[in-house]
């Protein structure tokens, strides 16, 4: 074998076996990579309660109340449902229908009390003329929606 | 091959660039000024995040930037360790600081976004962490390169660190998709086509083809710079000898 071939198949050998050994590894710990776990991942995996983890999903519509400082409304998957209570300053993008990632706690009646809300925005950008018309013409499907 | 070796001279390099690096340099200027214009004052602003969505014609061009400059210094890495091409290691040792540069903005600006729009200027989700990391990769490349007396060796070490750190650009363009994050998925390069208005769409390309030659401009001179000291160097070294 010629050194210049040699070279190419120490390269190429040593990148691809560097691949799988991340691809291994990023498997594996696919339980810690995630961000957020959502309403149905919490049915699935039974978090303890106490312990401090980060809930995701969308603010269900008709859900928000506020009383005095705190507030409270419902973040769901569509599929499940949790209700969340948070006394402190929300983010701009906040609203019913929105995407949020909230972290606290869940009691045993699975309450979660947020101590921080951010709000996922989505993958869509558009004029606010052009979402008026979507919105007049009854194609508006709430971006978020779609989403997993 | 024997093409190839034909831009390996570096003198013919000197010649080439020489003529090229006006033009590059004047194409970028005018994209600037057209994708600036259109980015902050011929587009409209977003439904929801009003005018905050122009900081995407900046960051989302570095966010490219900074996978393609990587890119870059892996293929120039592997080239030159594979088939010793000349120009390789230095023209990855001359594109490291630019893609540095490239991932600082594309870090800075997502946090002066994340805090009007999440709520916070940083969180340790797959995604911004991937890039933290690459931004990593970036400075341990700059250094390493420079950290032996033999700038051969310094080369060849940043050459592994290049290819072995590209196993982060996969994980960076699909950590969106692979975990929940509180990053946004793909706007622009998705199956379903662009989740971006067409209004959105120009000077967001404009800005990208600019940030594309800003990057051929600074690597033709950063190049020429490195060629133009090795030959004072040589010279240097020359005249010592001729003095003894």
């Amino acid at each position: 074998m010629r050194p210049k071939h040699r070279r190419l198949a120490y390269v190429a050998g040593g990148v691809a076996l560097l691949g799988a050994a991340t691809a291994l590894v990023l498997t594996a710990f696919q339980d810690n990579l995630v961000f957020f776990y959502s309403p149905t991942d919490l049915v699935e995996r039974e978090v303890e309660p106490g312990r401090r983890f980060r809930l995701g999903g969308l603010v269900e519509e008709g859900s928000i109340e506020r009383d005095g400082a705190t507030i409270h409304f419902v973040v769901t998957d569509l599929a499940e449902t949790v209700p969340v209570s948070y006394t402190g300053v929300l983010p701009d993008l906040f609203r019913e229908g929105q995407g949020v990632v909230t972290e606290g706690v869940i009691n045993e009646q699975g309450h979660f009390t947020a101590a921080t809300v951010l709000a996922r925005h989505d993958e869509n950008y558009l004029p606010k003329e052009v979402a008026d018309a979507l919105k007049d013409s009854g194609h508006w499907q709430h971006a978020e929606g779609a989403e997993q | 091959m024997a093409n190839l070796h034909r831009f390996a001279n570096p003198a013919q390099f000197q010649r080439l660039s020489r003529a090229l690096l006006p033009w590059v340099a004047g194409i970028t200027a005018i994209l600037f000024v057209l994708g600036l214009y259109f980015a902050l004052f011929a587009s409209p602003p977003d439904y929801q995040q009003g005018d905050t969505v122009r900081i995407m014609y900046v960051h989302v061009p570095s966010a490219w930037m900074s996978l393609f400059c990587y890119t870059f210094l892996a293929v120039a890495g592997a080239v030159g360790l594979i088939w010793r091409h000349p120009l390789a290691f230095m023209s990855a040792r001359a594109a490291a600081p630019i893609g540095a540069g490239f991932t600082f903005i594309v870090l800075a600006t997502g946090s002066l976004w994340g805090k009007p729009m999440w709520g916070t200027w940083w969180v340790w989700d797959a995604r911004l962490t991937s890039v933290l990391i690459l931004f990593f990769l970036y400075l341990g490349h700059i250094a390493l390169s420079r950290a032996f007396d033999d700038p051969a060796r310094g080369a060849k070490a940043a050459a592994v660190l290049a290819l072995v750190g590209a196993v982060n650009v996969p994980i960076i363009k699909f950590s969106v998709d692979w975990w929940n994050t509180l990053h946004q998925p793909a706007s622009v390069s998705r199956l379903a086509g662009p989740a971006i208005d067409s209004s959105m769409l120009p000077p967001l390309f404009l800005m990208a083809f600019a940030f594309m030659g800003y990057f051929f401009t600074l690597l033709l001179i950063r190049i020429r710079a490195d060629l133009a000291s090795r030959k004072v160097q040589a010279l240097r070294v020359a005249a010592l000898a001729a003095a003894e």
